[in-house]
């Protein structure tokens, strides 16, 4: 039996009832590839942090060093905060802009009676499924100044004198970089809460018609309440996907993250630290410690939701 | 149905919004995909013109076709994908089957232990995941994207397959015990024909990723005989960055395989959506 076998109740059952082998073979699969390539070099990775190559090339074991070297020198430290605090307002755009885009387009879609909308939802949702290689390149040609497509946009709407080389421009790339991914992905909000809303039985939306609560209110004092506990599920997706974005980063500015690192995010700064780019060797350990943290930062978000939000809000059962 | 809940005024306005937005989602692509079949001149003379025929030119197609790997990055990414997405659904439907139908003490343990998956994202453990591949000799091969798809869909896979699972009818089951069929045969025979919808489901939901992933193709894998196409049309479109018709042509490669395969699963997709496994 594979040392993996996860059946405690084998060990167990023998003397009362025949081992039930087919229940470890059924298993053994999954939990050892799963074990295998995921939850051991994660853990690994983890470790790595706690260590540093020695000059002869060894291994020694450093302990917090690392940590202490990635938030304490200078160098590192600002780096860090600058694709922490990046990464943040990427997260915050995300959840003012898609969120609630997605939530107000499932509204509608889920409006009874609305025609064509298995075109729409099919169409709003098509961004989501292509590559980030795409979608990057896509709205790095159409921002391009020296294309013309969004200068002549904006031109034709009286705005023309709005049109900067958003993606060119320290203030303004990272937030241009975070509006292209809500593009994409606005459809699985959408999807999601549609799909929620589409659970409400009619009764309960009947009965709140029959006390006058109609349209607007009936969305805010009856839907809204209702769908609570998806909006927490897609925050927390949200998150998770936006502290381990980097595709979308590389894809349109490169590894180095430009114009001067203003959108440099965690997963664009741990691919750098890890692999180095230009001067600067890659250092698995100081990688190693980033990933690290970027551990301990989705899993403080995933408790938060899963401790304090989750057990909070109120389900209802139809 | 009441008037309240549809008026004509609220209607138009429901479809205005929704075709706005619509446009927003189709038009960057539609340009792209119609500016591929232009020619240079016309393409920044009148980005948003369709192509007619004076200005038709399919020059950035033949660039790529020529300059570029496509092909095989495009075979790369189909076996790895392939492959990635048997595995899941083989061994995740086995590991849902076994902790839907089977009580055993450490189900739940198990069942928590392997959701860990879904809210940790497996990019974190990517310095243990290289080192473990450069001492097993497999970087540079596509089994090692293979081994890493597989283990980065498990979670969602035996999630949302080990509820279907609960679903299948206990009497059927029982009926092919009295039978004598074995716990495998059951599997094989009963259980997993029944849940098929949900390894469709299932299937879309694993494969997007894994196509479109460029992580670790870059990191794992990535000489030209083993690149997928996200990598390879990455490190094309870099190259020819001043090519435009080049680029716009790689582009409309890249997209149209994906959006005729959306096209026509969309409707699974979307039901496996909205019929709540993600709930």
């Amino acid at each position: 039996m594979p040392k993996s076998d996860k059946s405690p109740s084998d060990r167990q059952a023998i003397g009362r009832r025949p081992i039930r082998w087919h229940i470890a073979v059924f298993l053994a699969p999954a939990v050892l590839i799963y074990t295998a390539i995921m939850i051991i070099p994660l853990f690994g990775t983890l470790n790595l942090s706690l260590f540093t190559r020695a000059d002869d090339g060894s291994r020694t074991f450093v302990g917090l060093a690392n940590f202490a070297t990635l938030f304490g020198d200078p160098r590192w430290s600002q780096s860090f905060w600058n694709a922490a605090w990046n990464n943040l307002w990427f997260f915050i755009i995300h959840m003012l802009v898609q969120n609630p885009i997605g939530i107000a387009l499932a509204a509608i879609l889920s409006s009874p009676r609305l025609r064509f909308a298995t075109f729409y939802r099919t169409a709003i949702f098509l961004p989501a499924i292509l590559s980030f290689v795409i979608v990057g390149f896509v709205w790095k040609l159409i921002l391009s100044p020296l294309w013309g497509v969004a200068p002549t946009f904006l031109d034709a709407v009286g705005m023309g004198e709005w049109f900067a080389p958003w993606l060119g421009l320290e203030r303004s790339a990272l937030t241009t970089l975070a509006l292209i991914s809500v593009w994409q992905f606005v459809g699985i909000p959408m999807m999601l809460i549609y799909a929620a809303l589409l659970s409400i039985p009619d009764e309960v939306l009947e009965a709140a018609e029959m006390d006058g609560v109609t349209g607007a209110a009936q969305f805010w004092k009856i839907k809204l309440p209702l769908i609570l506990p998806t909006i927490g599920i897609i925050s927390i997706l949200t998150f998770v996907g936006n502290f381990n974005a980097f595709d979308l980063i590389y894809v349109t500015q490169g590894a180095l993250a430009g114009p001067n690192y203003s959108t440099d995010i965690l997963g664009s700064f741990l691919f750098r630290t890890f692999f180095g780019f230009q001067l600067q060797l890659g250092d698995p350990h100081m990688g190693a410690t980033v990933a690290t943290v970027m551990f301990f930062i989705i899993l403080a978000g995933v408790s938060v939701y899963l401790f304090l939000i989750q057990t909070r809000l109120r389900r209802y059962q139809f | 149905m009441s008037k309240a809940r549809s008026s004509l005024p609220r209607s138009a306005a429901a479809h205005a919004i929704l075709i706005a937005y619509t446009l927003l989602a189709l038009y960057p692509v539609f340009l792209v995909i119609i500016n591929s079949m232009k020619s240079r001149r016309a393409i920044f003379n009148d980005p948003l013109a369709l192509p007619t025929p004076q200005t038709f030119d399919l020059v950035g197609f033949r660039t790529v076709l020529e300059q570029g790997n496509f092909l095989l990055y495009f075979q790369n990414s189909l076996i790895v994908t392939l492959a990635s997405l048997f595995f899941v659904l083989l061994f995740g439907a086995m590991a849902a089957f076994a902790l839907a139908e089977y009580r055993f003490r450490g189900n739940l343990l198990m069942g928590l232990y392997l959701a860990l998956g879904i809210m940790i994202p497996i990019r974190l453990g990517t310095v243990g995941i290289l080192e473990m591949m450069v001492a097993g000799g497999l970087v540079n091969t596509r089994t090692s994207l293979v081994l890493v798809y597989t283990a980065q869909g498990l979670p969602l896979a035996v999630f949302i397959l080990s509820e279907f699972m609960r679903q299948v009818s206990d009497d059927l089951k029982n009926a092919g015990r009295i039978d004598g069929l074995s716990e495998y045969r059951i599997f094989f025979t009963i259980a997993l024909p029944l849940v098929r919808p949900a390894m469709a489901t299932v299937a879309v939901f694993t494969m997007i990723p894994i196509w479109n992933d460029l992580w670790f193709p870059l990191i794992l894998a990535p000489s030209e005989a083993t690149k997928t196409l996200t990598l390879g049309s990455q490190i094309f479109l870099g190259q020819y960055v001043t090519n435009w018709n080049a680029v716009l042509a790689a582009l409309t490669l890249a997209i149209l395989p994906v959006v005729v395969l959306y096209l026509i699963f969309s409707r699974q997709l979307i039901r496996g959506i909205t019929s709540g496994a993600v709930k």
